[in-house]
């Protein structure tokens, strides 16, 4: 690294760090994961403006109140509101380095999701059972796509979060696993805060329309 | 904590309370808060719709928008920790970014097709044709 000598005399040249001072690995990668979940935040805000958009129209076909059944939403909420608290149990026993612990309710969360897509995936067969199917009207197409899409995140982070539960066996609660759970952390919270919107704007607002 | 903790959490690189503005934390406490809070503002919504205790559906409709609201800050809060000190305030300068850019697409997108339904795809009632 360069080292800067200032001189107050004007004639004597003038030295400044060139370097950028080093970081230590993995600094930065909270901030990153962040700006991702705000531009998976801008795909899902697409995907409810269309839905906002098309959710009206049914081309003579069945309506949200044909479809939904408020109970298995109400119950598919359940499960994912579980599921965040007992991720953010995981978070609290892996900052106490409790290895144990932190894969119990790592494997608890697991089931949670695991529950969420069941109930979502017995009410899309339902539905299609139903003649509901995403070619039906623009209502369901939009339905399907943004239900789908939130469906197919959670599904990910079940893959996710069962890799890392396998390198945290293997390599235990090292400083870059602890890093990667942190991260699945605020993916997890975040597909939460997605599925408020999702229960309020398509359920409960489709319910009452 | 006790000493040994300490000292493990010193071997896994000081994952401490640094106080160079990185990630924040959440305590037992902060994460029960927010399930509590969470678990209200989700039954009263789905209580208002499921037994429409309310007769005025646009009445029940705006107190389920605003309760969605509520309950996403207090996910970003108490679950995801945001705050304005974390990284320095760049996590909160990019959600205010995506806040603005999700509400002119949202409420753009909306007003526009609204307007071309209503002004474009008139209803012809024929029995009024002379």
């Amino acid at each position: 690294m360069t080292v800067a000598t200032v001189s107050t005399q004007s004639s004597e040249p003038v030295f400044h760090v060139i370097d950028e001072h080093a970081h230590p690995e993995g600094a930065s990668t909270m901030l990153g994961f962040w700006i991702y979940l705000m531009s998976d935040c801008l795909i899902f805000a697409m995907l409810f403006a269309t839905y906002g958009v098309l959710g009206g129209n049914y081309a003579a076909g069945p309506a949200p109140k044909d479809l939904f059944d408020l109970k298995l939403v109400a119950l598919n909420t359940t499960m994912l509101l579980l599921s965040s608290i007992t991720y953010g149990f995981a978070m609290l026993t892996m900052e106490k380095s409790k290895i144990g612990a932190t894969q119990a309710w790592l494997a608890i969360t697991g089931l949670f999701g695991l529950a969420f897509l069941g109930i979502e995936l017995t009410e899309f067969a339902h539905m299609i059972h139903e003649g509901a199917t995403p070619q039906r009207s623009a209502f369901l197409s939009s339905f399907f796509t943004l239900v789908g899409t939130h469906g197919l995140h959670v599904t990910f982070g079940l893959v996710w979060l069962v890799t890392l539960m396998v390198q945290t066996a293997r390599f235990g609660l090292t400083e870059a696993n602890r890093r990667r759970l942190m991260c699945l952390s605020m993916f997890w919270h975040f597909l939460d805060v997605v599925w408020i919107g999702v229960f309020t704007f398509v359920y409960l607002l489709g319910m009452l329309r | 904590m006790t000493t040994e903790a300490r000292t493990l959490e010193a071997n896994a690189g000081g994952h401490g309370h640094d106080d160079h503005g990185g990630a924040a934390h959440g305590s037992l406490k902060s994460y029960l808060i927010g399930f509590g809070l969470s678990v209200v503002l989700t039954a009263v919504p789905f209580w208002l719709v499921m037994t429409g205790t309310i007769t005025d559906k646009q009445v029940t409709a705006l107190i389920v928008l605003v309760l969605a609201a509520v309950q996403i800050v207090v996910h970003m809060v108490y679950f995801l920790h945001m705050n304005t000190r974390s990284e320095n305030g760049w996590t909160m300068m990019a959600m205010i970014f995506t806040v603005i850019m999700v509400v002119i697409a949202l409420t753009g997108s909306l007003w526009v097709m609204h307007h071309l339904n209503v002004n474009m795809m008139p209803i012809h009632d024929m029995s009024q044709m002379p």
